[in-house]
């Protein structure tokens, strides 16, 4: 084995070259964010005087009158909600997929690749007229609905490969003991799932999460306009300032947590995202 | 397919294969309902809308008018200037995707150290909201406050945004930045499979490094490589958050899908944009199409769950 100190050096520079082009753009939000609102222009990569006004700007005013905390929560909510919603949906048509023999499973494999491919553009026009004469446009269940949808296929893939792990003789285990296919699904299959549903969980949530076209189609005031689409509206304090700073300062409330978030559980969104493309 | 086992003999259809199947469908239909209602309902309702003479703005007018959208539309250079940009966008970005992302999964594959330090940072872009991923750069490539015209050999006055191609170029690094990790990491799965024994053999044999590469990994992961292009060409063809924030179609840099949504929502046009719709919506069909008649077979190896 050739593994001379030059090796070592290359495979350092590799790294390190992988690691500043990952981080960059999160240092320099974070650095935006940090600047006082009269340095934010000043094009230092790394701030001279550090303040904390671009985060008090966010969250002055209370719910009514920050431009932020109602977006915020419109986000968590609405994510929240697609994402059990899909889960629940899911589970049950991915243990169908994995477990049972029934015809149409193809068919219903083959339809959610389909739509996994569909291009969202095309449903926007049609949901808007749909949700107005619904009454669903600008609300909470006018995004659910969308997402729920178009996370569906991520889902149930990512289910079906952690299903089909599953040691399948406890089932039937169980079944022979009596009970019925619906017992072994919640008694037996569901707790050695859990991992699985979890990390399909992540994967729909940041999906709906990072959703940024049905955000700003379907929604027109802060009763339902979520992070990514409120961030779009930001204007400055007052006309003269450039809203960059508050974005800057929006963007890193929103990212760190979920950047924590992903790091602490990347085994499992790396097992999620590549369990249901190669796999066979 | 373990399921397979228990069927009974075709023709005397057990009770209990009938209630396997019952159950079998009863557990499907939620979720393929919900799918079907967001997405085959509307675009059939969008193929109604795009023969429709259909403004908002002018609810009175109407009515039926057949292919007059389409024509519009079709014979508009908008839509070839449009076109032409999300095409260009996305071969440009998943070529330079594929690339960047077979180098980091061979980085992550192959490193002696620091493997867990690359796939945490890869993970780092996945987690970041593309609009957010988009202002960042977007403030990075500002004339007056970004930090890039202070970086050496770039002039300190040049207005990245200000030009149709330079627009491009932020743009395309921003999608790249955004999606590089997925395809770094599908392409690792699919490495991760191929035999050990097989570069061991090859090193025996006296095969070069560069040779492993082109003749061993390369053609085994053909599967992993196909599926991760065409979900990513798929993906990058829908390309519109990370415009809407940068340039909001500003220097001709508009894409299909932002044409799609100034006609439908800016503009409330619903007859003109459904036949867009439609349009982006057939060029994904042939893309597709493309895509598993070019690949056909190899794609079937690696199709998600089969």
């Amino acid at each position: 084995m050739e593994r001379g100190g030059r090796q070592y050096a290359l495979w350092s520079i590799a790294i390190t070259v992988v690691l500043i082009f990952a981080l960059i753009p999160v240092i320099w939000l974070i650095s935006l964010s940090l600047k006082p609102p009269d340095a934010v222009a000043d094009g230092r990569f790394i701030p001279k005087d550090i303040s904390f006004e671009n985060y008090e700007s966010l969250f002055t005013g209370g719910i009514d009158e920050s431009p932020f905390i109602k977006p915020l929560i419109n986000s968590v909510g609405i994510a929240l909600i697609a994402t059990v919603i899909s889960i629940v949906l899911a589970s049950f048509a991915a243990y169908a997929i994995a477990r049972l023999d029934f015809p149409g499973k193809a068919l219903i494999l083959a339809g959610a690749l389909a739509i996994a491919m569909f291009p969202p553009i095309s449903t926007v026009g049609p949901l808007f007229d749909m949700w107005t004469s619904l009454g669903l446009y600008d609300t909470w269940p006018g995004l659910i609905i969308p997402y729920l949808t178009f996370s569906l296929p991520l889902a149930i893939y990512t289910l079906v490969a952690f299903f089909r792990e599953i040691p399948w003789d406890l089932e039937q285990a169980a079944q022979v003991d009596g009970a019925t296919p619906f017992q072994a699904f919640t008694k037996v299959i569901v707790p050695l799932a859990a991992p699985g549903v979890f990390t399909a969980a992540i994967l729909v949530f940041i999906f709906a999460w990072n959703d940024f076209l049905f955000a700003i189609s379907l929604t027109s005031s802060d009763a339902s306009r979520t992070v990514p689409a409120a961030l779009a509206f930001f204007t400055g304090e007052s006309s003269f300032t450039q809203p960059t700073g508050s974005i800057a300062a929006a963007a890193v409330v929103v990212t760190v947590p979920i950047i924590i978030f992903v790091l602490f559980f990347q085994r499992r969104i790396v097992a999620g995202l590549t369990a249901g493309a190669v796999k066979g | 397919m373990e399921a397979a086992t228990q069927t009974q003999p075709r023709g005397g259809v057990s009770q209990r294969t009938r209630s396997e199947r019952r159950l079998g469908w009863m557990l499907c239909a939620p979720a393929v309902i919900a799918m079907l209602a967001v997405t085959a309902y509307p675009i059939g309702y969008a193929i109604v809308l795009s023969v429709q003479q259909i403004d908002i703005r002018f609810p009175e007018e109407g009515g039926f008018v057949g292919f007059d959208n389409y024509s519009a539309v079709l014979s508009s250079d908008l839509w070839w200037t449009d076109l032409f940009n999300t095409l260009f966008i996305t071969v440009i970005s998943v070529s330079i995707e594929l690339v960047l992302g077979m180098a980091i999964a061979l980085v992550m594959y192959r490193a002696i150290f620091g493997r867990g330090v690359v796939r945490t940072s890869v993970l780092i872009p996945y987690g970041i909201i593309t609009v957010v991923a988009a202002f960042a750069w977007q403030f990075a490539f500002a004339p007056d406050s970004g930090f890039v015209n202070h970086l050496p050999l770039i002039a300190d006055d040049k207005d990245w945004f200000g030009d149709r191609f330079s627009a491009f170029a932020v743009i395309i690094m921003a999608e790249v930045w955004k999606t590089t990790p997925f395809m770094a990491l599908i392409l690792l799965a699919g490495m991760v499979t191929i035999d050990d024994g097989l570069y061991e053999a090859a090193k025996v044999d006296g095969a070069s490094a560069v040779q492993r590469f082109f003749r061993i990994t390369l053609p085994l992961m053909k599967p992993a490589i196909l599926v991760a292009l065409l979900f990513r060409t798929l993906d990058a063809f829908r390309v519109f958050d990370t415009i809407f924030i940068m340039t909001a179609g500003a220097q001709d840099t508009e894409s299909v899908s932002i044409l799609g949504f100034n006609q439908l929502i800016s503009r409330l046009n619903l007859g003109l944009g459904s036949a867009v719709s439609v349009l982006i919506f057939l060029c994904v069909l042939v893309i597709a199409f493309l895509y598993v008649r070019g690949f056909g077979t190899r794609l079937q190896e690696g199709r998600p769950g089969s």
